[in-house]
């Protein structure tokens, strides 16, 4: 069967890419006058839906604060527009069911679990006789609620000190600085920090590190540039031994989860890291609040290569609903237990479900 | 995890294209798949459903005309249509006729706007202009150390001052004139759409700066979101164009698309890597066919061109032409390919791969016991495997350290082999016709390099 798949992948891979040179090249000149005529409409058939949310959004930067409160008005736009409007109606129809997943579809919820979820909210609507919207809604915050509703979603520091807790995640989702954050939070309360600059890769990384260090007042250990990351991590850990640190959160460079090379560096990470310390207590994915779908194959590609503990669910603050992470949690059983709200040092948060799901579902008041 | 786009499009369409007649049902059933599809994909709500409605009128339209086949009039009606939005002009980049050409990038924390600066620069340099980079992003930590490091590497000068990202800027461009550079990239601070006073900010640098471009860097990975903070930025600051950056992960694109089509600003520049190298001008159709899961030919003729020798290559493809194409070539052509990379990568860019084939783990291992096994077969069986008999093979299967089972398979799929590239009318028949009108192409592809 192998030996098959190899021999047909290697005809079809020489068919495209060695005959191919002759075959397509001739084509790619005409292919790339495709006239884009139909902007034009499109933009006017969505505009509508559109207008109506930037509206209210406009509205909404005004109240804007910074904290899990002070962004809730935002979320009326979405699903509170297609409210209003199911509102005045009362009765509850076909209509609702589509509003109420595609509001959900646009949190970036994923189109599975958003039927998933409505479907069981029809379902015991129509069980229970219930007639008015409002209750409908209340049933699909319930539903989602229950599906978050899990004891696990604090940080695991049980482990004999120092707690090693791993940050892993693909570029520009905000490691370092929910590092930085966290750091400052563990050492508020008076524990002992070391951090790990483990991202020896992009530049100047080890020096954001070290700036948020200075302001949370955090031993930083960092190895040269492009050194091995994981022996940074070790000696971040052993040192943290010797000093009597309670914990150690070390940075990895950001990498997508689809570069096997770089993969094997983070179980490499992993590895070295548990044998420095005998545990790893945390693996926190962090996952940037704005990503679409791929977050499902961000938490599947490096829960595998890591054993992700936890998901750190960043840029909530902004108009970006982070819904990907309520199909990772169902899907993929990995809890969330942290949002970034903010710029500010304080602006990490334990993860609120009724919170979260309010911003998803609007708020009916 | 995932079926390709294109897998899941061929299931809704392949329920109808054979039908004679098309009911409204039949049709409601292949826009809803393809609705899926496209949100899957993180196309967006909003682009998906005006998408869809083009498609059903479409629909509509064959159902009624007379037609003998309304079910392929729907197919071509989906293709026209996906191409048509995924399709268009690249975009091109006109330097100011007095110089220097002033850039301002923008885009929302961590999308990418520090690297792809840097890549710009890299990209600027290498066709032979002089940039300079203009850290303005004053607000991360250490962002001006990281844009310095780069702009060390890339040996671009770098500018950057602690004042504010509006001094910065402007200075950043007087410097520019100082000393003679002709590009001038200003990175500036990610920000969030809704915060009023840092959009404030970049629109006043704008306004400050007139940049002859703006580019907004946007996440490749990016969820539904994408059309909301494109909208908003494209308000506050007229963007020229966009930069995909990370489109060397597995998401599907899906936000490329849709802010195309709601800004309809084209996509100008994408970053595929994470060298500094790894940037260059963005080719619609090839997102095109990677969203639609058709493969990324291109993308692997060019992997091709860079590692393997031409004129192997180019052997390999005239027997393949000819019809004369015996393990010999077939094993020449097979360490050719193994130097192109994981043979995985290549199958995803290959179009019209089969769903049960895209989600086999192939062991990479298999090519060297292949390897091993025509190795082990004399140049006369190798020339004509139909000579190889129970004996003959018995001695291959020891020789290569295989069984003759392993030999059998690999000499059945040879022969599937020949006979599907018949099928494909590459043989004997059509092979002049085409080489003489390839040959020109390719010369003429060479000189321009």
């Amino acid at each position: 069967m192998s030996i098959s798949v190899v021999v047909v992948v290697i005809v079809a891979v020489l068919i495209f890419g060695g005959v191919g040179v002759f075959l397509v090249r001739p084509k790619r000149g005409s292919k790339l006058q495709l006239g884009v005529s139909s902007e034009a409409d499109v933009v006017t058939g969505s505009s509508e839906r559109v207008a109506t949310t930037e509206a209210e959004r406009s509205f909404d930067v005004v109240e804007h604060r910074r904290g899990f409160e002070g962004s809730l008005p935002k979320s009326r736009s979405l699903l509170g527009a297609a409210l209003a409007r199911m509102r005045s109606k009362r009765a509850l129809g076909e209509e609702l069911w589509i509003e109420l997943e595609e509001a959900l579809i646009l949190s970036d919820v994923g189109i599975d679990v958003s039927v998933e979820l409505v479907g069981s909210v029809k379902e015991k609507v129509f069980r229970e006789g219930i007639t008015s919207t409002e209750a409908a809604i209340q049933l699909l915050r319930e539903e989602m609620i229950t599906k978050l509703d899990r004891g696990d979603r604090e940080l695991n520091t049980d482990a004999t000190p120092p707690v090693v807790i791993l940050f892993v995640g693909v570029n520009g989702v905000g490691k370092t600085t929910s590092i930085g954050k966290l750091a400052a939070q563990l050492s508020s309360q008076g524990k002992k920090v070391v951090v790990a600059a483990g991202d020896t890769f992009r530049a100047a990384a080890a020096e954001q590190l070290e700036m948020w260090a200075q302001r949370s007042m955090v031993e930083v250990v960092k190895g040269s540039p492009g050194a091995d990351p994981a022996s940074v991590v070790f000696d971040a850990i052993s040192h943290a031994a010797a000093v009597g640190a309670d914990c150690v959160l070390a940075d990895t460079a950001g990498r997508l989860q689809n570069r096997q090379n770089l993969m094997d560096e983070l179980r490499k990470i992993r590895r070295v890291a548990e044998k420095a310390s005998g545990t790893v207590s945390e693996v926190l994915l962090v996952l940037d609040a704005t990503t679409g779908q791929n977050g499902l194959a961000q938490a599947q590609g490096f829960g595998d290569a890591a054993q992700v503990t936890g998901i750190v669910l960043t840029k909530l603050d902004g108009t970006a609903k982070g819904g990907v992470a309520f199909a990772i949690e169902d899907k993929l059983e990995i809890p969330i237990k942290f949002v970034g709200l903010g710029e500010g040092i304080e602006d990490l948060a334990p993860f609120d479900p009724v919170a979260f799901v309010n911003e998803i579902t609007g708020d009916v008041s | 995890m995932f079926e390709a786009l294109g897998g899941r499009l061929e299931d809704a369409l392949s329920k109808i294209r054979a039908k004679a007649r098309l009911s409204e049902a039949d049709v409601e059933v292949a826009l809803r798949e393809i609705r899926t599809a496209l949100l899957e994909a993180d196309v967006n709500l909003l682009v998906v459903r005006s998408i869809v409605d083009r498609i059903r009128e479409a629909a509509v339209g064959a159902m009624a005309s007379r037609s003998l086949t309304p079910g392929q009039q729907v197919v071509k009606a989906v293709n026209d249509e996906l191409t048509k939005v995924l399709g268009g002009e690249s975009f091109r980049l006109t330097y100011a006729s007095r110089p220097p050409t002033i850039i301002l990038m923008a885009g929302l924390q961590g999308s990418g706007k520090t690297t792809a600066s840097a890549k710009l620069a890299r990209y600027f340099k290498s066709q032979g202009r002089s940039p300079l980079l203009v850290g303005a992003d004053l607000q991360r930590p250490a962002a001006v150390e990281q844009l310095r490091t780069l702009a060390s590497q890339i040996q671009v000068p770098m500018f950057s001052e602690w004042t504010s990202p509006i001094e910065v800027a402007k200075g950043g461009v007087a410097e520019a004139r100082r000393i003679g550079r002709d590009v001038v990239i200003v990175d500036t601070a990610g920000r969030l759409t809704i915060d009023a006073d840092l959009m404030e900010e970049i629109s006043a640098t704008s306004k400050e700066i007139s940049p002859n471009y703006t580019f907004l860097v946007i996440d490749a990975m990016m969820g539904q979101d994408s059309v909301t903070t494109a909208k908003a930025f494209n308000e506050a600051l007229e963007v020229d164009a966009i930069i995909l950056s990370k489109l060397d992960g597995d998401a599907r694109g899906g936000a490329a698309l849709s802010v195309k089509e709601v800004v309809g600003k084209p996509i100008a520049f994408a970053s595929d890597g994470e060298k500094l190298d790894n940037f260059g001008p963005f080719y619609p159709d090839r997102m095109a066919s990677r969203i639609l899961g058709m493969g990324d030919v291109l993308t692997l003729i060019e992997q091709a061109e860079r590692t393997m020798d031409e004129d192997v290559a180019e052997r390999g493809a005239k027997k393949l032409m000819e019809g004369k194409f015996d393990l010999d070539d077939f094993l020449e052509q097979l360490r050719q390919v193994k130097k192109m990379g994981s043979l995985k990568g290549m199958l995803s860019m290959l179009p019209g791969v089969p769903k049960e084939l895209r989600n086999v783990e192939i062991d990479e291992g298999e090519l060297g016991k292949i390897e091993a096994m025509i190795s082990s077969m004399t140049k006369k069986e190798r020339s004509d495997p139909a000579s190889i008999d129970s004996s003959r093979r018995a001695r291959i299967a020891r020789g290569s350290g295989t069984t003759p089972a392993n030999v059998s398979a690999l000499l059945k799929q040879f022969k599937e082999m020949q006979k599907m590239m018949r099928s494909m009318g590459i043989g004997p028949a059509s092979a002049t016709k085409r080489k003489a009108k390839a040959r020109p192409q390719k010369k003429g592809r060479k000189n321009r390099r």
